[in-house]
């Protein structure tokens, strides 16, 4: 089975690789670029551990295919501290204690990045349901629900 | 397996139409690629049609939307004039798994799947939404109700896909609502699905009535007796009650660990009613 060859654009950098017609693209993140913030929980699309940005859609990336990446601009959780200076949301996870086993963080964290990026200042609401697809066995989910409630308002503060 | 992504509908429909095993169309992928993950899943070729000019896009005419096959649940509502005109289609795309399922699902792929709990068909069929159909022949259009079988199954032929999803103008003193009945608020498989579209006249008299129920047969249940039972009325108590009664009668759903056979007739008819006052009030009636 030959390869198929991919150019894509992951994190802002330029990437390419090869790939086989039925790898996902959490597995091409994974185990061709290195990339092991997005885990694989079910492989299936019901857990959101696999959650990566796709043309500024958060989306399981074990239902995507490696080859469909080609031309499109992924974000994954290994872009989004600025260097060493976390993103306002990971601050806050560890501030609220988001966090225990932190299998699912990486996928909380892109799917609450892709709603912040929609929603500045969402209700208790709208993030529940937003993240409806990210299961957490861990936390119960209150202190998820606060940290992206306080990263938001802390966001707000900086751009006014 | 072999992937392709063909830039033309021509290309598409000939790749499809030469394969010589199974061939499967991609476009969100969300239901392709659990099925992928089966130890039985045997393909030998997927198509992604999503290079193809015009699958990502929502066109409105004078006298209809047109939904192209790879559009997104979550793009639907974010189109404020499709929103408007069809919020029931729109609610009901919107119930479709999780946020990252919405990202890349898509109405003809929900259509294409087959389930009998479908959540965007009923809407769509209440709607008396189109299926635009692309095959090695040209191009075909049927009622959506005409694609799903039964169970997984489809009518389309080899070499065949849908290219869009057309949803005719209602007029002004339309309006259309989903509902259904999840064990849990988000996340789940509908128990029940009932999608309502009702226009009226200038005086709120109900003039034309389609009500399908979902998830209460193989297929989308047209339940024409319970329509005919509100045309005419303002949908006073007993027009409603009339309405819920054969949309129960209508239902023939089977008993799983989900719901009874008896569970699922009455909320059919609760849900019926229910829908029935939204699509009336967002058709403009009082």
């Amino acid at each position: 089975m030959s390869s198929i060859a991919v150019s894509t654009t992951i994190n802002g950098d330029d990437v390419e690789y090869l790939c086989q017609a039925d790898e996902t693209l959490l597995d091409v993140l994974r185990n061709r670029l290195g990339l092991m913030g997005a885990k694989e929980g079910c492989g299936t699309g019901d857990c959101g551990a696999c959650s990566a940005i796709v043309d500024g859609r958060v989306v399981c990336s074990c239902l995507v295919l490696g080859a469909e990446a080609q031309g499109r601009t992924i974000e994954t959780i290994e872009g989004m501290a600025n260097g060493s200076e976390l993103h306002p949301l990971q601050r806050k996870f560890i501030e609220h204690a988001a966090l225990q086993c932190g299998i699912c963080t990486p996928g909380f964290l892109m799917a609450a990045k892709a709603l912040l990026d929609v929603n500045s200042s969402p209700t208790e609401e709208e993030i529940r349901y937003w993240l409806a697809g990210n299961l957490c066995r861990c936390t119960g989910y209150d202190k998820i629900v606060r940290a992206v409630q306080d990263a938001a308002q802390e966001m707000q503060g900086e751009r006014a | 397996m072999r992937y392709e992504r063909p830039e033309t509908i021509q290309d598409a429909t000939a790749l499809l139409a030469g394969a010589r095993d199974k061939a499967f169309v991609l476009a969100g992928g969300t239901d392709l690629l659990v099925r992928m993950q089966s130890d039985d899943f045997d393909a030998e070729l997927v198509v992604d049609i999503k290079s193809i000019a015009g699958m990502g896009d929502i066109v409105r005419t004078p006298d209809a939307f047109i939904i192209g096959a790879a559009v997104p649940c979550a793009a639907l509502a974010e189109n404020e004039a499709l929103v408007a005109a069809w919020p029931g289609i729109v609610e009901a795309a919107n119930l479709i798994g999780s946020t990252q399922i919405q990202g890349r699902c898509t109405m003809s792929g929900n259509l294409c799947n087959a389930s009998p709990a479908a959540d965007s068909v009923p809407a769509l069929v209440a709607a008396s939404a189109q299926a635009k159909i692309a095959g090695p022949n040209g191009t075909r259009t049927v009622p959506v109700e005409q694609i799903p079988q039964g169970p997984g199954k489809t009518s389309l032929e080899k070499g065949e896909f849908i290219e869009a999803i057309v949803v005719p103008d209602a007029g002004a003193q339309a309006g259309d609502a989903y509902l259904r009945f999840t064990p849990r608020t988000e996340m789940d498989i509908a128990v029940v699905g009932v999608g309502v579209c009702l226009a009226l006249d200038a005086e709120g008299v109900v003039q034309s009535a389609r009500l399908a129920l979902g998830a209460v047969g193989p297929t989308v249940v047209i339940a024409q007796d319970a329509s005919a039972s509100i045309i005419g009325t303002k949908l006073d108590d007993a027009a409603l009650d009339a309405f819920a009664a054969a949309a129960s009668a209508a239902s023939h759903p089977i008993d799983d660990k989900r719901g009874t056979v008896e569970f699922r007739k009455e909320v059919a008819g609760v849900l019926a009613r229910r829908a029935a006052r939204i699509a009336y009030t967002r058709a403009g009636g009082n």
